[in-house]
């Protein structure tokens, strides 16, 4: 391989690792600032202390999270230059605007308040700290809709021309650019997907302390809410992705053919490959499992239509199937488990067994990563279908990187790599940490070091907390 | 191409972003590298709570810069960021260890040591390569058509290292002058004691590195010792003696706040001194604002959206520094 070939194809390693570890903690702490919204706002409206316990045993994992979120973020933001400054020149005049709006927006808006809702209990008051919480929630949907915006823009770029020295620049109005045509499925699909990850990962903490014996208000309570999310929102993340999905097809059918394993073209009676496994090279799927005519009903919803296959396309201008192929099966069954724990528990609640049915808090337990795994399959079937372009149809990838050499990105990959994985994983052992004490049980809990360390905030928790809750 | 107006409205806007981010996060990052000389328990407690609140909002500001610079001159961008490709990554790695520091040292007191040492390193490769980026940026760097064409070690340079070390020593006498304001006892006699110490060896770093710029590159050499420049030239010396002065009388007389807003001048002095030396040219000596500008359509779209959301950051990030003001105390969640 050439060095230039090295280089690209380790800038690409770099950006996929950096950005999906980056990706983990906001499709949990989107999710997990709207539930701390959720729950502080049924205390003040209630006055049940079960959810206060939550939202302080919850506020906690999220502060953890949140912090790992910002720091490998602010690395994305500089990295769209580092490495990819071609990309940067040429696309800078339109994803530019749009990303200076998602820091104006929504990252401000997130770390301005977030200071009020970590300390400020006692010194605020209880509405202005519900103030302070819903602004952090907000924030973290702003910053989707930006961030969004830009990689639908990428995926199905709108209202723009070329100007005189190759940059992409407006052609006509910034509603163009900002809706372009799979923004709104992308938005809302990724958005549910966070609400799921953070419901699995509070439904499986709720299932872990029932199976050990400790059925506290607090733990049935938060399994309970998880597990009507997981009912109610799954189902309707299949509907979601359905839409996104024929969204697909229309913008961008290769994708679509990469996902589904069609090399060859249909004019009907499209069947869906289930499994098998795909050959580039021969343009074909080995061992393949196929129901009849489904793909033509799931894809058109007519048997008599069909789909244009990866043949339509110079090899060249194709992306690479088996990875794309296989991610979209890892997320979709994983999307079909999620909906099935979902009626699950409707079925075990309608039983009254919702609290001790065995079966049920082992399943949510098991589910308990899904959602990150299945955000992140969802996210490589979409990028790397995308492949070639880094906008579609527009700018390849090859002509967006950097004139860094190979050995340079080789530096900075083994720097990342090792430092996400030491830090990035103490973080995670933390979080663990911190779930594996039931929300409510600190009472019972023998003091550790941190609570007698002084004047650390630990120590005076309660305190500050009682403060706050008599005004 | 820009519109030269907005393209001056733009330079100024993403300029007053830089200058938050560094007084701000300046203060943080220089109490991370003052770490190690509080001790450990209570003082470093009471160091770190004083800007527990704060130091997500303040580092805000450098992803302003950054995708603030990519917005509204998408070719400086392009241009600076491969430049300077190891310093930045060296400093985005540092700000992961003492960013996450933050919330890792409470949750693991066992290993809390090394999570400070964490919070120390950290903000001191963060610092140390803002200044290399910033010595190697007004030393300049190749461009060839619209792309970087220098090697992999140009920002390596005595100069570059000289603004490391000075911008290391100077966010550490804001960082002490920070804590002499909002703490009490022992630490803040320590940071008082400190901060003094530190207030002659910035006045050393500023005139060094003040007095070496206009050697690297002869444009600014003529924007200082030639007529209109001269203006500036001789008052800021002065300018700079008499502030460095305020602050150590301050610290001196026992003042608590004084101190910390005379060091904030301090900094907003060298970035009026680096304005002159740049302007009006993004990549210094290479490429102006004007050329690097982002498209007319992309900059009005931008400035509406600044021109309402800034006013609103400075407010609420006012507010909530006004809700921790005083002194530190043990407020907290963990």
């Amino acid at each position: 391989m050439a060095d230039g070939e090295t280089a690209l194809l380790l800038a690409r390693i770099q950006f996929a690792f950096t950005v999906s570890f980056h990706f983990i903690f906001p499709s949990f702490s989107i999710g997990l600032a709207s539930y701390l919204a959720v729950l502080e706002g049924l205390w003040l409206k209630t006055k049940d202390d079960t959810y206060l316990r939550l939202f302080k045993y919850w506020i906690k994992i999220f502060a953890v999270a949140f912090a790992m979120g910002v720091v490998s973020g602010i690395v994305m933001s500089y990295q769209f230059g580092t490495n990819w400054s071609v990309f940067s020149d040429r696309a800078g005049p339109i994803i530019g605007p749009l990303m200076a709006y998602e820091v104006l927006t929504a990252f401000f808006l997130e770390a301005g308040f977030l200071g009020v809702m970590l300390f400020g209990m006692d010194k605020v008051g209880k509405k202005l700290h519900f103030f302070a919480t819903l602004m952090v929630a907000a924030g973290t949907a702003a910053s989707a809709f930006w961030i969004l915006s830009v990689n639908s823009w990428m995926q199905t770029p709108t209202g723009h021309e070329i100007n005189e020295v190759g940059q992409y620049v407006l052609a006509g109005s910034w509603l163009d650019v900002i809706f372009n045509p799979s923004f709104p499925y992308r938005l809302v699909h990724t958005v549910i997907a966070a609400y799921l990850t953070t419901a699995l990962v509070i439904g499986a903490v709720g299932a872990w302390h029932l199976i050990k014996g400790r059925d506290l208000p607090g733990v049935k309570r938060m399994f309970s809410m998880a597990m009507w999310m997981m009912a109610i929102v799954a189902p309707i993340q299949i509907l979601a992705g359905d839409q996104h999905g024929l969204n697909t097809l229309e913008h961008q059918p290769m994708k679509i053919a990469a996902m589904e394993g069609h090399f060859e073209s249909l004019d009907s009676h499209v069947p869906l490959i289930l499994f098998g496994i795909p050959d580039a090279e021969e343009e074909t799927v080995h061992y393949k499992i196929e129901i009849p005519d489904l793909g033509s009903l799931i894809l058109r919803h007519d048997v008599n239509l069909g789909i244009e296959g990866l043949d339509t396309v110079p090899p060249e201008d194709r992306p690479p199937v088996g990875i794309v192929f296989w991610a979209f099966r890892i997320m979709v069954g994983l999307g079909f488990l999620m909906a099935g724990l979902g009626l699950f528990s409707l079925f075990m609640r309608w039983c009254g067994k919702l609290y001790s049915s065995w079966l049920l808090h082992r399943f949510a337990l098991v589910m308990g990563p899904a959602g990150f795994v299945a955000v992140i399959s969802g996210w490589v079937v979409t990028e790397v279908g995308r492949q070639p372009w880094v906008i579609y149809n527009v700018m390849r990838t090859e002509d967006a990187v950097s004139a860094i050499g190979a050995p340079g990105v080789t530096g900075s990959l083994i720097a990342f790599v090792v430092v996400y994985f030491s830090v990035f994983s103490a973080g995670t052992w933390y979080i663990l940490k911190l779930m594996s004490h039931a929300p409510g049980s600190e009472e019972t809990e023998p003091e550790g070091p941190i609570r007698t360390a002084g004047i650390t905030p630990a120590a005076t928790e309660d305190k500050a907390w009682d403060r706050g809750e008599r005004e | 191409m820009g519109d030269p107006t907005l393209t001056v409205i733009w330079a100024a806007i993403i300029a007053i972003g830089i200058a938050a981010y560094v007084v701000m996060d300046g203060f943080d990052l220089g109490i991370g590298m003052l770490f190690p000389r509080l001790k450990p328990g209570p003082e470093r407690d009471m160091a770190m709570n004083s800007i527990a609140p704060v130091w997500d909002g303040n580092e805000t500001w450098l992803v302003l810069g950054g995708g603030g610079l990519l917005a509204a001159f998408p070719l400086a961008y392009a241009v600076i960021l491969p430049a300077l490709y190891a310093p930045l990554i060296a400093m985005l790695l540092g700000l992961v260890f003492r960013g996450v520091a933050f919330e890792f040292r409470w949750r693991d007191p066992a290993h809390r040591k090394y999570w400070d040492l964490a919070f120390f390193g950290g903000s001191l490769v963060a610092t140390l390569a803002q200044g290399i980026t910033l010595g190697a940026l007004l030393e300049g760097i190749e461009v060839e058509g619209r792309a970087y064409a220098g090697g992999w070690w140009d920002w390596l340079t005595p100069f570059s290292l000289l603004c490391g070390a000075a911008l290391a020593i100077a966010y550490q006498l804001l960082g002490s002058c920070w804590l002499v304001m909002k703490t009490t006892g022992s630490l803040q006699t320590e940071a008082r004691r400190i901060a003094k110490i530190l207030v002659p060896f910035t006045l050393l770093m500023i005139g060094a590195v003040s007095l070496a710029t206009p050697y690297v590159e002869d444009q600014y050499f003529s924007r200082w010792f030639e007529w209109p420049g001269l203006v500036v030239t001789i008052p800021m010396p002065l300018l700079i003696l008499g502030v460095t002065y305020m602050i150590w009388r301050d610290l001196e007389s026992g003042y608590d706040y004084r101190p910390f807003f005379w060091a904030l001048g301090l900094f907003l002095l060298s970035m009026v001194g680096l304005a002159i030396s740049i302007w009006p040219d993004v990549v210094p000596g290479r490429i102006s604002i004007y050329e690097a500008a982002a498209p007319r359509e992309s900059q009005i779209f931008m400035l509406v959206g600044a021109g309402v959301l800034i006013p609103v950051i400075f407010a609420y990030t006012a507010w909530a520094y006004w809700i921790f003001r005083g002194k530190v105390d043990e407020a907290g969640y963990h």
